[in-house]
């Protein structure tokens, strides 16, 4: 299979796996996809370094886009990419967290270290965070 | 650049999260039980992802840039670490926002 069937069946399986095998329905939750959208804004950066500077480097054969170039940075949005990383790189990410969120939770669930909770927030960051 | 260079970005990753764990008190470093079950099968799942993509050459890495430390199926050290940092600061994020904005999770106590 191909980078790109496989990132397309990763975020299948982990939407399965979050809705209907363990009921964690993180996908129905405003803290996960507002987490999320930080998250991805990260990933961008981050994976932007990694791609950017052929840290990691991609076969055209397996992604949308074209084989990562030798000496020069691929292309920075086009040609499948984005900022730098394959698109399919989100989906690997989306699923790479989401997998991670739903075992978190779901152990919560069953009482691990569901204590301590998280918060609340320190009054330093309070109005940072716009809280009154 | 260097042997370091992808470890570098996951050092980034870890200090640039290790604030929310203060100031946010998401605790989530404290429920290091919990953190690691986490993880666990995350890096077993994703290792096997890894191990199929290497041998399938759907991407490789530039041996200037990492450690040169291989575990196993070639995966090299700097992506098992990978994936261990990922879910660590994944989670940081998660229990920020719900710290926050006081929003369910799903896991709370039923009462």
């Amino acid at each position: 299979m191909t980078y790109t069937q496989l990132a397309v069946l990763g975020v299948l399986i982990a939407i399965v796996l979050d809705l209907y095998v363990f009921k964690t329905k993180l996908l129905r939750r405003r803290v996960f996809w507002v987490s999320y959208s930080i998250v991805i804004f990260f990933q961008l950066v981050t994976n932007g370094i990694l791609t950017g500077f052929g840290i990691v480097e991609y076969d055209g054969a397996a992604i949308i886009g074209s084989t990562t170039p030798q000496n020069e940075p691929p292309t920075f949005i086009g040609d499948g990419r984005l900022v730098y990383a394959p698109i399919e790189d989100l989906l690997f990410g989306f699923s790479l967290v989401l997998l991670s969120l739903i075992i978190w939770i779901w152990l919560g669930k069953k009482g691990i270290q569901r204590e301590p909770m998280a918060g609340p927030p320190r009054k330093s960051v309070h109005r940072f965070l716009g809280i009154k | 650049m260097s042997k370091f260079a992808y470890l570098s970005v996951l050092l980034g990753c870890l200090v640039g999260t290790a604030w929310l764990e203060f100031f946010l008190r998401t605790k989530v470093y404290r429920r290091a039980v919990r953190l690691i079950l986490t993880i666990l099968p995350v890096v077993v799942v994703f290792s096997i992802w890894d191990a199929y993509a290497i041998a399938q050459g759907h991407w490789t890495f530039d041996p200037r840039y990492v450690t040169g430390i291989t575990t196993v199926a070639n995966i090299p050290l700097d992506e098992i670490l990978f994936f261990i940092v990922i879910p660590i600061c994944a989670i940081l994020s998660f229990e920020a926002v719900r710290s926050a904005r006081n929003w369910e999770a799903g896991d709370e106590e039923t009462k």
